[in-house]
Protein backbone atom coordinates (compact mmCIF):
# COMPACT_ATOMS: atom_id res chain seq x y z
CA UNK A 1 0.00 0.00 0.00
CA UNK A 2 1.45 3.29 -0.75
CA UNK A 3 0.83 6.63 1.64
CA UNK A 4 -2.16 7.49 0.70
CA UNK A 5 -3.53 4.32 0.29
CA UNK A 6 -2.41 3.97 4.60
CA UNK A 7 -3.75 7.44 5.34
CA UNK A 8 -7.21 6.87 4.01
CA UNK A 9 -7.67 3.18 5.59
CA UNK A 10 -6.68 4.42 8.94
CA UNK A 11 -7.55 8.24 8.74
CA UNK A 12 -10.75 7.90 11.06
CA UNK A 13 -9.62 5.28 13.18
CA UNK A 14 -6.70 7.80 13.85
CA UNK A 15 -8.75 10.28 14.32
CA UNK A 16 -10.96 8.28 16.54
CA UNK A 17 -7.88 7.64 18.65
CA UNK A 18 -6.74 11.38 18.74
CA UNK A 19 -10.45 11.76 19.73
CA UNK A 20 -9.99 9.59 23.24
CA UNK A 21 -6.88 11.17 24.06
CA UNK A 22 -8.27 14.66 24.19
CA UNK A 23 -11.43 13.05 26.05
CA UNK A 24 -9.26 11.52 28.43
CA UNK A 25 -7.04 14.74 28.77
CA UNK A 26 -10.25 16.72 29.49
CA UNK A 27 -11.48 13.93 31.76
CA UNK A 28 -8.74 14.67 34.41
CA UNK A 29 -8.60 18.30 34.13
CA UNK A 30 -12.54 18.17 34.76
CA UNK A 31 -11.76 16.73 38.09
CA UNK A 32 -10.57 17.65 41.29
CA UNK A 33 -6.97 17.76 42.10
CA UNK A 34 -3.96 19.12 39.89
CA UNK A 35 -1.70 16.44 37.98
CA UNK A 36 0.82 19.21 37.37
CA UNK A 37 3.29 17.33 39.34
CA UNK A 38 2.83 13.64 38.27
CA UNK A 39 5.01 11.87 36.83
CA UNK A 40 2.89 9.84 34.59
CA UNK A 41 0.70 13.04 33.86
CA UNK A 42 4.20 14.65 33.15
CA UNK A 43 4.84 11.27 30.89
CA UNK A 44 1.53 11.33 28.73
CA UNK A 45 2.81 14.88 27.67
CA UNK A 46 6.29 13.63 26.69
CA UNK A 47 4.73 10.90 24.74
CA UNK A 48 2.13 13.32 23.06
CA UNK A 49 5.40 15.66 22.04
CA UNK A 50 6.78 12.50 20.38
CA UNK A 51 4.29 11.97 18.05
CA UNK A 52 4.73 15.07 16.63
CA UNK A 53 8.23 13.91 15.27
CA UNK A 54 9.24 13.33 11.22
CA UNK A 55 11.60 10.15 12.51
CA UNK A 56 9.68 7.04 10.93
CA UNK A 57 10.33 4.78 15.03
CA UNK A 58 8.31 7.18 16.76
CA UNK A 59 6.57 3.56 18.29
CA UNK A 60 9.59 2.38 19.55
CA UNK A 61 10.66 5.96 21.18
CA UNK A 62 7.36 5.92 22.61
CA UNK A 63 8.06 2.28 24.06
CA UNK A 64 11.61 3.30 25.36
CA UNK A 65 9.83 6.54 27.00
CA UNK A 66 7.42 4.18 29.04
CA UNK A 67 10.23 2.05 29.83
CA UNK A 68 12.50 1.35 33.14
CA UNK A 69 16.15 2.56 32.24
CA UNK A 70 18.37 -0.79 31.75
CA UNK A 71 22.17 -0.43 33.96
CA UNK A 72 24.39 -2.82 31.91
CA UNK A 73 26.40 -3.38 35.70
CA UNK A 74 22.92 -4.88 37.11
CA UNK A 75 24.56 -8.48 37.73
CA UNK A 76 27.44 -6.91 39.45
CA UNK A 77 24.83 -4.68 41.48
CA UNK A 78 22.86 -8.24 42.19
CA UNK A 79 25.80 -9.67 43.31
CA UNK A 80 25.64 -12.29 41.02
CA UNK A 81 28.19 -14.46 39.56
CA UNK A 82 28.28 -14.31 35.46
CA UNK A 83 27.95 -18.00 34.06
CA UNK A 84 30.01 -19.23 31.28
CA UNK B 1 -4.83 -20.98 6.38
CA UNK B 2 -3.82 -23.48 8.87
CA UNK B 3 -1.68 -21.84 11.69
CA UNK B 4 -0.05 -22.79 15.02
CA UNK B 5 -0.68 -20.70 17.68
CA UNK B 6 2.61 -20.94 19.38
CA UNK B 7 2.13 -19.72 22.94
CA UNK B 8 -1.49 -20.44 23.98
CA UNK B 9 -2.55 -20.80 28.12
CA UNK B 10 -5.62 -23.56 27.14
CA UNK B 11 -5.52 -24.44 30.94
CA UNK B 12 -7.90 -21.31 31.30
CA UNK B 13 -9.87 -21.51 28.12
CA UNK B 14 -13.36 -23.18 27.69
CA UNK B 15 -13.03 -26.30 25.16
CA UNK B 16 -15.79 -23.64 23.27
CA UNK B 17 -12.27 -22.01 22.33
CA UNK B 18 -10.61 -25.16 20.94
CA UNK B 19 -13.64 -25.55 19.00
CA UNK B 20 -13.75 -21.83 17.77
CA UNK B 21 -9.83 -21.94 16.93
CA UNK B 22 -10.31 -25.70 15.26
CA UNK B 23 -12.74 -23.81 12.94
CA UNK B 24 -10.67 -20.99 12.20
CA UNK B 25 -7.58 -23.41 10.89
CA UNK B 26 -5.67 -23.80 14.37
CA UNK B 27 -3.89 -27.51 13.55
CA UNK B 28 -1.19 -26.85 16.42
CA UNK B 29 -0.66 -25.27 19.46
CA UNK B 30 1.96 -25.14 21.91
CA UNK B 31 1.55 -24.14 26.16
CA UNK B 32 4.23 -23.24 28.25
CA UNK B 33 3.85 -23.17 32.02
CA UNK B 34 3.14 -19.97 33.63
CA UNK B 35 1.00 -18.18 36.57
CA UNK B 36 -1.96 -19.31 37.57
CA UNK B 37 -3.45 -16.64 38.86
CA UNK B 38 -2.50 -17.32 42.48
CA UNK B 39 0.57 -18.69 44.24
CA UNK B 40 0.36 -22.69 44.06
CA UNK B 41 1.57 -23.72 47.73
CA UNK B 42 3.76 -26.20 46.90
CA UNK B 43 5.65 -28.59 44.53
CA UNK B 44 2.83 -30.85 44.49
CA UNK B 45 0.14 -28.16 42.81
CA UNK B 46 3.14 -28.37 40.16
CA UNK B 47 3.17 -31.56 40.11
CA UNK B 48 -0.44 -31.74 39.03
CA UNK B 49 -0.53 -28.86 37.06
CA UNK B 50 2.41 -30.68 34.70
CA UNK B 51 -0.16 -34.00 34.75
CA UNK B 52 -2.48 -31.02 33.13
CA UNK B 53 -0.07 -29.98 30.77
CA UNK B 54 0.91 -33.79 29.45
CA UNK B 55 -2.26 -35.43 29.98
CA UNK B 56 -5.33 -33.34 30.26
CA UNK B 57 -5.06 -30.98 27.87
CA UNK B 58 -3.62 -32.92 24.63
CA UNK B 59 -6.66 -35.04 24.63
CA UNK B 60 -8.80 -32.28 24.61
CA UNK B 61 -6.94 -30.91 22.33
CA UNK B 62 -7.41 -33.92 20.13
CA UNK B 63 -10.79 -33.94 19.84
CA UNK B 64 -10.85 -31.32 18.15
CA UNK B 65 -7.84 -32.29 15.55
CA UNK B 66 -5.53 -30.05 17.14
CA UNK B 67 -2.46 -31.01 18.37
CA UNK B 68 -1.22 -30.00 21.81
CA UNK B 69 2.27 -29.36 22.81
CA UNK B 70 3.62 -28.08 26.01
CA UNK B 71 6.87 -26.70 28.13
CA UNK B 72 7.81 -26.50 31.79
CA UNK B 73 9.04 -25.07 34.26
CA UNK B 74 8.04 -22.84 37.72
CA UNK B 75 7.33 -19.28 35.92
CA UNK B 76 8.77 -15.79 37.11
CA UNK B 77 6.34 -14.43 39.16
CA UNK B 78 6.05 -17.63 41.52
CA UNK B 79 10.37 -18.11 40.75
CA UNK B 80 10.41 -15.11 43.64
CA UNK B 81 10.54 -18.27 46.15
CA UNK B 82 14.05 -19.81 45.29
CA UNK B 83 13.48 -22.28 47.67
CA UNK B 84 10.14 -23.61 45.92
CA UNK B 85 11.73 -22.96 42.29
CA UNK B 86 14.30 -24.99 42.91
CA UNK B 87 11.64 -28.17 44.44
CA UNK B 88 9.64 -27.89 41.11
CA UNK B 89 13.30 -27.88 38.44
CA UNK B 90 14.01 -31.00 40.30
CA UNK B 91 10.40 -32.37 38.98
CA UNK B 92 10.94 -31.09 35.54
CA UNK B 93 13.19 -34.46 34.16
CA UNK B 94 10.18 -36.44 35.30
CA UNK B 95 8.41 -35.08 32.84
CA UNK B 96 10.96 -34.38 29.67
CA UNK B 97 10.01 -37.60 28.66
CA UNK B 98 6.30 -37.02 28.00
CA UNK B 99 5.53 -37.24 24.15
CA UNK B 100 4.46 -33.66 24.10
CA UNK B 101 6.86 -31.87 25.45
CA UNK B 102 9.28 -29.12 23.30
CA UNK B 103 11.56 -27.86 26.51
CA UNK B 104 11.78 -25.78 29.15
CA UNK B 105 9.77 -22.27 29.19
CA UNK B 106 8.36 -19.99 29.88
CA UNK B 107 10.87 -18.85 31.90
CA UNK B 108 11.85 -15.37 32.30
CA UNK B 109 11.67 -12.53 34.73
CA UNK B 110 8.76 -10.37 35.71
CA UNK B 111 9.32 -7.75 37.97
CA UNK B 112 13.38 -8.16 36.93
CA UNK B 113 14.41 -9.36 40.75
CA UNK B 114 18.03 -10.76 41.59
CA UNK B 115 15.51 -14.33 43.00
CA UNK B 116 13.88 -14.28 39.60
CA UNK B 117 17.47 -14.55 37.92
CA UNK B 118 18.91 -16.54 40.21
CA UNK B 119 15.97 -19.22 38.92
CA UNK B 120 16.41 -18.09 35.43
CA UNK B 121 19.77 -19.03 35.57
CA UNK B 122 19.34 -22.68 36.63
CA UNK B 123 16.69 -23.33 34.16
CA UNK B 124 19.13 -22.43 31.57
CA UNK B 125 21.59 -24.67 33.34
CA UNK B 126 18.85 -27.25 33.19
CA UNK B 127 17.71 -26.77 29.79
CA UNK B 128 21.32 -27.18 28.44
CA UNK B 129 22.09 -30.10 30.71
CA UNK B 130 18.74 -32.27 29.20
CA UNK B 131 19.19 -30.86 25.91
CA UNK B 132 15.69 -29.13 25.59
CA UNK B 133 15.07 -25.91 23.82
CA UNK B 134 13.63 -23.02 25.59
CA UNK B 135 10.90 -20.63 25.51
CA UNK B 136 11.62 -17.40 27.12
CA UNK B 137 8.95 -14.60 28.83
CA UNK B 138 9.89 -10.71 29.05
CA UNK B 139 8.30 -8.67 31.26
CA UNK B 140 5.43 -6.32 30.39
CA UNK B 141 4.90 -2.73 30.19
CA UNK B 142 7.36 -0.60 31.96
CA UNK B 143 9.66 -3.70 32.87
CA UNK B 144 10.22 -5.38 29.48
CA UNK B 145 13.23 -3.09 28.05
CA UNK B 146 14.83 -3.66 31.06
CA UNK B 147 13.50 -7.48 31.69
CA UNK B 148 14.52 -8.34 27.66
CA UNK B 149 18.32 -6.92 28.16
CA UNK B 150 19.22 -8.89 31.59
CA UNK B 151 17.75 -11.91 30.06
CA UNK B 152 19.68 -11.03 26.83
CA UNK B 153 22.96 -10.71 29.54
CA UNK B 154 21.96 -13.91 31.16
CA UNK B 155 22.23 -16.34 28.00
CA UNK B 156 25.10 -14.41 26.67
CA UNK B 157 27.03 -15.89 29.30
CA UNK B 158 25.92 -19.47 28.30
CA UNK B 159 28.81 -20.64 26.07
CA UNK B 160 26.93 -23.93 25.75
CA UNK B 161 23.58 -22.62 24.38
CA UNK B 162 22.50 -22.79 20.75
CA UNK B 163 20.69 -19.86 20.11
CA UNK B 164 18.74 -21.36 16.94
CA UNK B 165 16.82 -23.68 19.71
CA UNK B 166 15.45 -20.05 22.30
CA UNK B 167 12.82 -17.87 21.53
CA UNK B 168 12.05 -14.62 23.44
CA UNK B 169 8.90 -13.97 23.48
CA UNK B 170 6.50 -11.03 23.80
CA UNK B 171 9.02 -8.67 22.00
CA UNK B 172 7.82 -5.32 20.85
CA UNK B 173 9.30 -2.62 18.54
CA UNK B 174 12.07 -1.45 21.34
CA UNK B 175 13.10 -5.10 21.63
CA UNK B 176 12.50 -7.46 18.94
CA UNK B 177 15.99 -5.78 17.06
CA UNK B 178 18.53 -6.79 19.87
CA UNK B 179 16.81 -10.64 20.09
CA UNK B 180 16.85 -10.77 16.50
CA UNK B 181 20.41 -9.61 15.84
CA UNK B 182 21.84 -12.02 18.76
CA UNK B 183 20.63 -15.21 16.98
CA UNK B 184 17.49 -15.98 18.97
CA UNK B 185 14.05 -16.47 17.69
CA UNK B 186 11.57 -13.77 18.94
CA UNK B 187 7.69 -14.15 19.87
CA UNK B 188 5.27 -11.34 18.89
CA UNK B 189 2.36 -11.26 21.81
CA UNK B 190 -1.11 -9.68 20.17
CA UNK B 191 -2.55 -8.27 23.17
CA UNK B 192 -5.53 -6.35 23.52
CA UNK B 193 -3.73 -3.59 25.61
CA UNK B 194 -0.72 -4.62 27.24
CA UNK B 195 1.28 -5.91 24.43
CA UNK B 196 1.19 -6.05 20.30
CA UNK B 197 -1.79 -5.32 18.37
CA UNK B 198 -2.07 -6.63 14.99
CA UNK B 199 -1.55 -4.06 13.25
CA UNK B 200 1.78 -2.96 15.14
CA UNK B 201 2.47 -6.63 14.85
CA UNK B 202 2.35 -6.49 10.82
CA UNK B 203 4.65 -3.34 11.09
CA UNK B 204 7.38 -5.44 12.86
CA UNK B 205 6.85 -7.46 10.03
CA UNK B 206 7.43 -5.49 7.55
CA UNK B 207 10.14 -3.76 9.28
CA UNK B 208 12.05 -6.67 10.13
CA UNK B 209 11.44 -9.31 7.71
CA UNK B 210 9.65 -12.79 8.75
CA UNK B 211 12.61 -14.63 9.16
CA UNK B 212 12.77 -16.19 13.15
CA UNK B 213 9.72 -14.30 13.73
CA UNK B 214 6.25 -15.80 15.16
CA UNK B 215 3.39 -14.28 16.57
CA UNK B 216 0.64 -15.99 19.15
CA UNK B 217 -2.03 -15.22 21.26
CA UNK B 218 -1.01 -15.94 24.96
CA UNK B 219 -4.83 -16.65 25.30
CA UNK B 220 -5.03 -16.87 29.34
CA UNK B 221 -6.96 -16.21 32.14
CA UNK B 222 -6.76 -12.30 31.69
CA UNK B 223 -7.81 -10.14 28.81
CA UNK B 224 -6.42 -12.00 26.26
CA UNK B 225 -8.08 -12.78 22.58
CA UNK B 226 -7.35 -16.75 21.75
CA UNK B 227 -8.34 -15.93 18.48
CA UNK B 228 -5.78 -13.22 17.71
CA UNK B 229 -3.41 -14.94 15.30
CA UNK B 230 -6.14 -15.39 13.01
CA UNK B 231 -7.08 -11.14 13.64
CA UNK B 232 -3.07 -10.95 12.32
CA UNK B 233 -3.21 -12.93 8.77
CA UNK B 234 -6.43 -10.51 8.49
CA UNK B 235 -4.56 -7.88 9.11
CA UNK B 236 -1.70 -9.14 6.61
CA UNK B 237 -4.06 -10.01 3.82
CA UNK B 238 -5.95 -6.64 3.99
CA UNK B 239 -2.00 -4.93 3.21
CA UNK B 240 -1.50 -7.10 0.45
CA UNK B 241 0.86 -9.65 1.95
CA UNK B 242 0.93 -13.10 -0.36
CA UNK B 243 -0.08 -15.83 1.35
CA UNK B 244 3.33 -17.47 1.54
CA UNK B 245 4.49 -14.61 3.50
CA UNK B 246 1.47 -14.75 6.41
CA UNK B 247 2.41 -18.75 6.25
CA UNK B 248 5.58 -17.70 6.75
CA UNK B 249 4.95 -16.14 9.95
CA UNK B 250 1.91 -18.04 11.28
CA UNK B 251 2.95 -21.62 10.34
CA UNK B 252 6.27 -22.09 8.92
CA UNK B 253 7.99 -20.50 10.94
CA UNK B 254 6.81 -22.39 14.32
CA UNK B 255 6.66 -25.46 12.92
CA UNK B 256 10.76 -24.74 11.83
CA UNK B 257 11.17 -23.87 15.61
CA UNK B 258 9.33 -26.29 17.16
CA UNK B 259 11.39 -29.24 14.96
CA UNK B 260 14.66 -29.19 16.68
CA UNK B 261 12.34 -30.37 19.90
CA UNK B 262 12.44 -33.91 19.69
CA UNK B 263 8.95 -34.72 20.69
CA UNK B 264 7.78 -32.14 17.60
CA UNK B 265 5.71 -34.96 15.99
CA UNK B 266 3.32 -33.03 13.66
CA UNK B 267 2.67 -34.18 10.35
CA UNK B 268 2.16 -31.22 8.07
CA UNK B 269 -1.72 -30.98 6.60
CA UNK B 270 -1.62 -32.33 2.58
CA UNK B 271 -4.39 -33.57 0.54
CA UNK B 272 -4.53 -36.87 1.96
CA UNK B 273 -4.45 -36.36 5.63
CA UNK B 274 -7.57 -37.14 7.99
CA UNK B 275 -7.70 -35.34 10.48
CA UNK B 276 -10.18 -38.25 12.39
CA UNK B 277 -9.70 -41.86 11.76
CA UNK B 278 -12.67 -43.00 10.26
CA UNK B 279 -14.56 -45.34 12.98
ZN1 LIG C 1 2.41 -16.97 28.52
Amino acid sequence: MNASQILEREFLEVRAKILEIAASLDRMDRAEGDLTLDPNRQLLDRGIDLLKSNETDRAEQVQLLFSREYNDGWQDDFDLQKRT
Amino acid sequence: MYYIDPHIHMVSRTTDDYQTLARMGCVAMSEPAFWAGFDRGSADGFRDYFRQLTEVEPARAAQYGIQHFTWLCINAKEAENVELSREVMKLIPEFLDCPNVLGIGEIGLNKNTRNESIVFQEHVELAIEHEQQILIHTPHLADKYQGTRMILDMLAGHTGLDRSRVLVDHVEEHTVREVIDAGYWAGMTLYPVTKCTPARAADIIEQMGPDRLCVNSAGDWGPSKPTAVPDLIMEMRRRGHTEGMIQQVVFDNPYQFFSQSRHFSFQVPNPETRVFDTP
